[in-house]
């Protein structure tokens, strides 16, 4: 069925008992062409694209639990592409054109906002080196503005800005930035990708690869018995070094847990998203009215989807330093999500050493706002079995090669990134 | 998750700072004469980029910096965040008397 003013006026007119499911719960077939791990944002997007623009349609995508219920659900729903890289610069930019026309691309409303982000600046030196991010972004055809302390006061006038340590200065702002719903961002790849075919298999946990004699990857073991693939994609960020694991191999990546938390509900207040980096923390308001924040990772390795008590005390006050009024907010939910921290802070999208295996991986606390173009790039190197030209700089022997790309500088030591 | 310092007691995780995985050994990239290691690039990559990235008990380096200041090793699982053991890392600060009164 396709989604319309039409389509909703003839459901409403007959008391919306007339909705059809979103997609299909098909018992899995013996063998496919291509399957992939994982129904998060990144995987359904993957098979959306193979079928829709590689023509390969007879695919699954297994999922352990329900789709959405990892990452795709646990993100504080940004989307941008303010980067400074190469490498990054044009991967993020492909996302976010994708992101202006996924409503149409997958005829589903996403919820696509464009109110913008403002990452705050407290000092000359770091007024520099936003104006030269600003400036790298302009040249690459990407929008970005340098905002001094009189223009953030107009449009933030909420902010403290008696700060003595970190006054706010001013702001690099790139307006096309914003939100997405990031559930509806889930539920929109798996309608669409099921309407071209695609099999969408829930709670069809992977245990293990089968392999031919030479060491081919020619299927997978599930919860719901084998079955077989012509080639298998990994997008299990978070999960990928256990996945990776089945098939003997050890990956540059740790995986550590990363608190996000929503307010209760209050009238309009902040307009876009806005960081505090120097304050470990950002914050942007949803369709909702609750204050969506978070701030750093804890930073020990985990998997156990929640985090600890400094963590959140640290976000608080980095919120209270920011905007004091927040404190006036009560706190409704916290919970915590399993970041796939690779060793330069930037994904990998590659084929694997072991014939038949391919990766999405690596995605840091930054996966959500790639899922368009993750999906694009990864389905382009299932289907042709070369990298997409703006992913061919996210290779898995970079670390090897010295080729990283480590935007903040950290080198490896992933709980910094 | 608190850690129970060999030295100051039980504590609250504020205090201490996380280096990670306590298994990788640093390699040798030269043989006691002094020659080269052929395969030292090898392990070198291995060491500074590759990690196991353990699902379940793991032994690792935390920092008292809050406290005493010392290195310690301690066993935790990474699904629950339960933690089975801590001791002083061998080296520095590990044969400080211990608050039960015992050296490590």
């Amino acid at each position: 069925m396709r989604y319309s003013i039409f389509s909703l006026a003839k459901a409403a007119l007959s008391g919306h008992k007339g909705w059809t499911r979103a997609w299909r719960d098909p018992q899995p077939k013996k063998h496919y062409d291509v399957v992939i791990i994982g129904g998060g944002g990144h995987g359904l997007a993957t098979a959306y694209y193979l079928a829709k623009e590689y023509g390969i349609r007879n695919v699954a995508v297994l999922e352990k639990g329900w789709i959405g219920s990892g990452n795709a659900g646990r993100n504080t729903t940004i989307i941008r592409s303010n980067y400074m890289l190469q490498g990054n610069v044009g991967f993020y930019e492909l996302s976010m054109k994708l992101w202006e026309r996924q409503e149409q691309d997958l005829n589903y409303n996403t919820m696509v906002s464009q109110r913008g982000i403002i990452n705050l600046y407290h000092s000359d030196a770091q007024r520099d080196a936003f104006a030269r991010r600003g400036n790298v972004m302009r040249i690459n055809g990407i929008d970005a503005e340098l905002l001094d302390g009189e223009q953030i006061r107009k449009v933030l006038p909420f902010l403290n800005y008696n700060n003595a340590r970190f006054p706010v200065m001013g702001g690099l702002w790139q307006p096309r930035a914003g939100t997405a719903r990031h559930d509806a961002v889930v539920w929109g790849y798996a309608r669409a990708a099921d309407s071209f075919g695609v099999d969408i298999i829930q709670n069809c946990e992977v245990t293990g690869f089968t392999r031919d004699q030479n060491g081919k990857i020619t299927g997978v073991e599930t919860a719901r018995g084998t079955i077989g693939a012509g080639k298998v994609g990994m997008a299990v960020a978070g999960s990928t070094s256990r996945v990776a694991a089945m098939a003997g191999m050890r990956l540059p990546i740790e995986s550590h847990v990363l608190q996000a938390f929503v307010s209760e509900a209050i009238k309009p207040l902040i307009p876009g998203v806005i960081t505090f980096g120097a304050g470990h923390f950002y914050v942007s308001q949803s369709d909702k009215g609750g204050l969506v924040f978070g701030g750093d990772l804890d930073g020990y390795n985990s998997y156990a989807q929640r985090g600890n008590m400094p963590v959140m005390e640290d976000v608080c006050e980095g919120g209270m330093a920011l905007m004091p009024m927040i404190g006036r907010v009560r706190l409704l939910r916290q919970w915590g999500g399993i970041m796939d921290m690779s060793m330069d802070g930037t994904p990998i999208i590659d084929k694997t050493p072991i014939d038949g295996l391919y990766l999405n991986a690596g995605w840091c606390y930054g996966g959500f706002k790639a899922t368009p173009a993750s999906g694009l790039v990864f389905a382009h190197l299932l289907a042709r079995d070369e990298p997409h030209e703006e992913a061919k700089r996210f290779r898995l022997d970079r670390f090897r090669r010295g080729a990283m790309i480590d935007e903040k500088g950290q080198g490896a030591q992933p709980n910094l990134h | 998750m608190r850690i129970a310092c060999p030295f100051c007691g039980e504590r609250e995780l504020g205090e201490f700072t996380y280096l990670g995985d306590a298994a990788p050994k640093r390699p040798m990239a030269f043989a006691a004469d002094g020659a080269e290691q052929p395969e030292a690039q090898d392990l070198f990559f291995d060491y500074v980029y590759l990690r196991d990235n353990v699902a379940g008990d793991m032994t690792e380096r935390w920092y008292h910096g809050g406290g005493c200041r010392s290195w310690l090793t301690v066993t935790r699982n990474t699904t629950t965040h339960e933690i089975k053991a801590v001791h002083a890392a061998p080296g520095a600060g590990a044969q400080k008397r211990t608050k039960a009164g015992a050296t490590s």
